[in-house]
């Protein structure tokens, strides 16, 4: 019975596992600050929602990445259901995208994550610019988009990887 | 035409509307409540605020646990890093304390050199020994600015002797008791001191102004020009009274008056070291 128990905890612990990293990405906030490489800033909680809504959102349920993305807010300061809008049309965008794709392709999946965080970015200065006041540094923006968009791959075969073992 | 704007609606109502057989709300339920969240949160509605403080409440206390391993791994990685900057560190440091060797030999022979002219021009070598004592009375008369210190003849004090709070000047004792003695300080009026301004050796009179400061007495005025609110004054030790190279303070300028702003603050009294002249050594060490 007991041994059941573990097996079913140890069951949830992997089939949830994205969820958790996110979560701890986002309370960790982890940014390699102490490497002191200037400018380098890349946004690991975009795609990691990106892979796992795009191949297996059972794994990703959208009402904790609603949560997450608040928790991300607080950490970063940024106002309050920024990071989970953010987050939820990510979802959306993969949703759509899993619809209406037959053969998924590396590549279409990589431009679709560049066009999606280009709207993205372009809603959060909107947002923040117009509508906050916040000023922000359009450079830095796009230095995190072009470190997000050249990790993307690398991210992209650990998570094939690790759905692998884990399946 | 039509049927790819079928399509279009039957695969977005899909994606945004449809639920999952555990799923509460669907994604645009979700994508509406940030939206409002973040109206809600630029109108600054109190229940937003109350929604924020208790989100970083909890969020703040997380992440402090959940960045333990990051800190630990920036620990170690800082250690790795220091650990592989040894070798060009002790490098650094071995070509520093040769340096400092070379500097500590001569100012050991300039040391001598100066002892070796003193004894030529036949002035005192001064060894002092110091005894600390305790401010009984802080007179704050505009008269006289003087206090009262527990030290007296008893305890070998004599008229004349420096007496110091940390390394700093601040009067000299003018009157002495059995066991108490007075102490005029540097700001009094009457107070006169015979100091140096450095590195120029220019030597001047300092007299107190009666309040907190001091002023410059009988200074040539071919001097000013020389002069700037960098220097630092050094008792002189001329007349062989005081120690040489006591720090009294620092000369302030002021069109053609000059005043010094002493080190000590000389109503924070409540210990003092009198200085006790021995006839000895080199160094003015006891």
């Amino acid at each position: 019975m007991g041994k059941n128990n573990d097996a079913s905890i140890f069951f949830y612990l992997k089939f949830y596992s994205p969820i958790i990293i996110l979560l701890i990405a986002n309370l960790n906030e982890f940014d390699f600050n102490y490497l002191k490489l200037d400018y380098f800033s890349f946004n690991f909680s975009y795609i990691l929602i990106f892979y796992w809504s795009l191949k297996s959102p059972q794994q990703i349920p959208i009402s904790l990445i609603f949560i997450c993305g608040l928790f991300n807010d607080v950490v970063t300061s940024l106002p309050i259901g920024l990071s989970s809008l953010n987050y939820l049309l990510i979802c959306g965008v993969t949703a759509y995208v899993r619809n209406i794709t037959l053969r998924p392709n590396f590549i279409n999946d990589w431009i679709l994550f560049l066009i999606t965080i280009l709207i993205l970015n372009s809603i959060n200065f909107l947002i923040l610019q117009i509508f906050f006041n916040i000023e922000i540094d359009q450079m830095d923006y796009l230095i995190n988009l072009g470190f997000t968009l050249i990790f993307f791959p690398i991210f992209f075969l650990a998570f094939e990887n690790f759905q692998k073992i884990s399946s | 035409m039509v049927k790819s704007r079928d399509d279009f609606v039957i695969a977005f109502r899909s994606a945004f509307l449809k639920k999952n057989t555990k799923q509460r709300f669907s994604l645009l339920t979700l994508i509406i409540i940030s939206l409002i969240i973040l109206i809600f949160s630029n109108l600054n509605l109190k229940i937003i605020n109350i929604l924020e403080k208790g989100l970083q409440d909890i969020v703040y206390r997380s992440s402090l646990i959940v960045s333990i391993p990051e800190k630990k791994f920036n620990e170690y990685y800082i250690k790795a890093k220091d650990h592989l900057n040894l070798y060009n560190l002790k490098n650094e440091e071995e070509n520093l304390l040769e340096k400092y060797n070379a500097e500590k030999l001569a100012n050991e022979y300039l040391i001598s050199e100066n002892n070796r002219l003193r004894e030529i021009i036949g002035e005192q070598q001064l060894s002092q020994g110091s005894i600390i004592a305790k401010v009984l009375l802080d007179k704050e008369s505009p008269f006289l600015n003087s206090i009262i210190i527990n030290k007296g003849s008893k305890d070998n004090i004599e008229l004349g002797m420096a007496v110091v709070k940390g390394e700093y000047l601040i009067g000299k004792v003018i009157e002495v008791n059995f066991l108490t003695s007075r102490v005029i300080l540097i700001t009094d009026i009457n107070s006169k001191i015979a100091g140096v301004i450095e590195p120029l050796g220019i030597h001047v009179i300092i007299s107190g102004n009666g309040k907190t400061g001091g002023v410059i007495e009988y200074l040539k005025d071919e001097y000013y020009p020389k002069l700037n609110d960098e220097l630092n004054i050094y008792t002189s030790g001329v007349a062989g009274i005081f120690k040489p190279g006591i720090p009294i303070g620092k000369l302030k300028l002021n069109d053609k008056e000059m005043f010094v702003d002493f080190f000590t603050d000389l109503s924070q009294l409540d210990f003092v070291k009198i200085l006790i002249k021995e006839n000895g050594d080199s160094n003015g060490q006891k």
